[in-house]
């Protein structure tokens, strides 16, 4: 049970689960996906696959992140454009 | 030189939630609604904390006004790579009537009692859109300003501003000490992560009261009303070309 990487493992889910808050579809939505992920390779024992693994969460990490980023970054793109349009039509009203 | 930068931070409603506006008209529902930091002020940390990482400044100290909950905007900052906070406590009253102008008030006097070399703000906030801080704290300073910054670059005691302006950019060189506001372009802000975060919680957040700085934070302004924007009103599908013309006819656009 003592596995050297079950430290590197809970890091992951944790940082994983914390990420999970904001993701759009809900962080119920996200737990339970999450969890049947990790349960799935529960019984994964060789060193080497386990890295793939954590290897793999982190790249989703990074995804999720890019994914937030892009969401807000587009948000507030949007809101900009609009409050140009508004203005411009507004400007076209007085003339 | 102190090294030392000063950014502003603001705690807004998170742009994901749908505004709802009170039954009395008189402000937006906040109660039980999720707060984030302010989109532009994620960016104005991430150019200053990139700046301390690049060596060029020595310490970042965010500031951040308003009730206790505000520090946990401070923190965030921190989680971010700031230094340190100062929490500067406006409640109650006060906290509703709190405009770009008494923040620009305590943002000036703080950086005159922090010796700042550089104030970053974010361009706007996204709550009530006033893109008013940056600007006035620069007149309060009397310091130049770089407003809208899509690129910074220190070079010796000046710096080299690009600025988003309609349909372009403008480049301008202006002295140290300045006031630089952060447009969308300047950055992609870091995600403060879990372990960030907790070790976030050892830096110091210094706590001040308005009247300590010397600063009178009356407002001025009456917000009379406050509305929903209109409903868009739903389209119609038209059988023919001539029904459309006649449609557009009827609302006089040709």
């Amino acid at each position: 049970m003592a596995n050297p990487l079950r430290g590197q493992v809970i890091k992951l889910y944790k940082t994983l689960l914390y990420l999970g808050r904001e993701y759009p579809q809900g962080a119920a939505y996200f737990r339970g996906r999450l969890k049947s992920a990790f349960m799935k390779n529960k019984d994964v024992e060789d060193p080497e696959k386990i890295q793939k693994l954590v290897a793999r969460g982190d790249f989703v990490i990074k995804e999720l992140e890019a994914l937030y980023f892009l969401r807000k970054y587009r948000a507030m793109k949007k809101r900009k454009d609009q409050s140009i349009q508004h203005k411009c039509l507004s400007s076209n009203d007085a003339v | 030189m102190s090294g030392r930068v000063l950014v502003g931070v603001k705690r807004v409603i998170d742009y994901a939630v749908k505004i709802r506006v009170k039954p009395d008209n008189s402000s937006v529902v906040t109660d039980g609604v999720k707060h984030s930091m302010n989109p532009f002020c994620e960016i104005a940390v991430e150019e200053a904390v990139k700046m301390k990482e690049k060596k060029f400044i020595k310490e970042v100290v965010v500031v951040s006004c308003g009730p206790q909950q505000a520090q946990e905007t401070i923190r965030t900052a921190l989680a971010m790579g700031a230094d340190r906070g100062i929490h500067v406590d406006v409640t109650g009253k006060d906290y509703d009537n709190l405009g770009p102008l008494q923040v620009s008030k305590i943002m000036a006097a703080l950086a005159k009692k922090e010796e700042a070399q550089l104030v970053i703000l974010g361009k706007q906030a996204i709550d009530d859109d006033c893109n008013q801080t940056g600007q006035m704290t620069a007149a309060l300073l009397d310091w130049p300003q770089g407003t809208f910054a899509s690129e910074v670059t220190l070079e010796g005691d000046k710096m080299k501003v690009v600025r988003e302006i309609d349909g372009g950019l403008e480049t301008i060189k202006i002295n140290t000490p300045a006031v630089i506001t952060a447009d969308l372009r300047l950055n992609t802000p870091r995600y403060a992560t879990l372990p960030n975060i907790m070790k976030a919680k050892k830096k110091k957040i210094d706590k001040v009261k308005p009247a300590d700085l010397g600063v009178d934070i009356t407002s001025r302004l009456e917000v009379l009303r406050v509305d929903e924007p209109p409903h868009r009103e739903a389209g119609v599908k038209l059988e023919t070309v001539a029904d459309l013309v006649d449609k557009l006819k009827e609302a006089g656009t040709i």
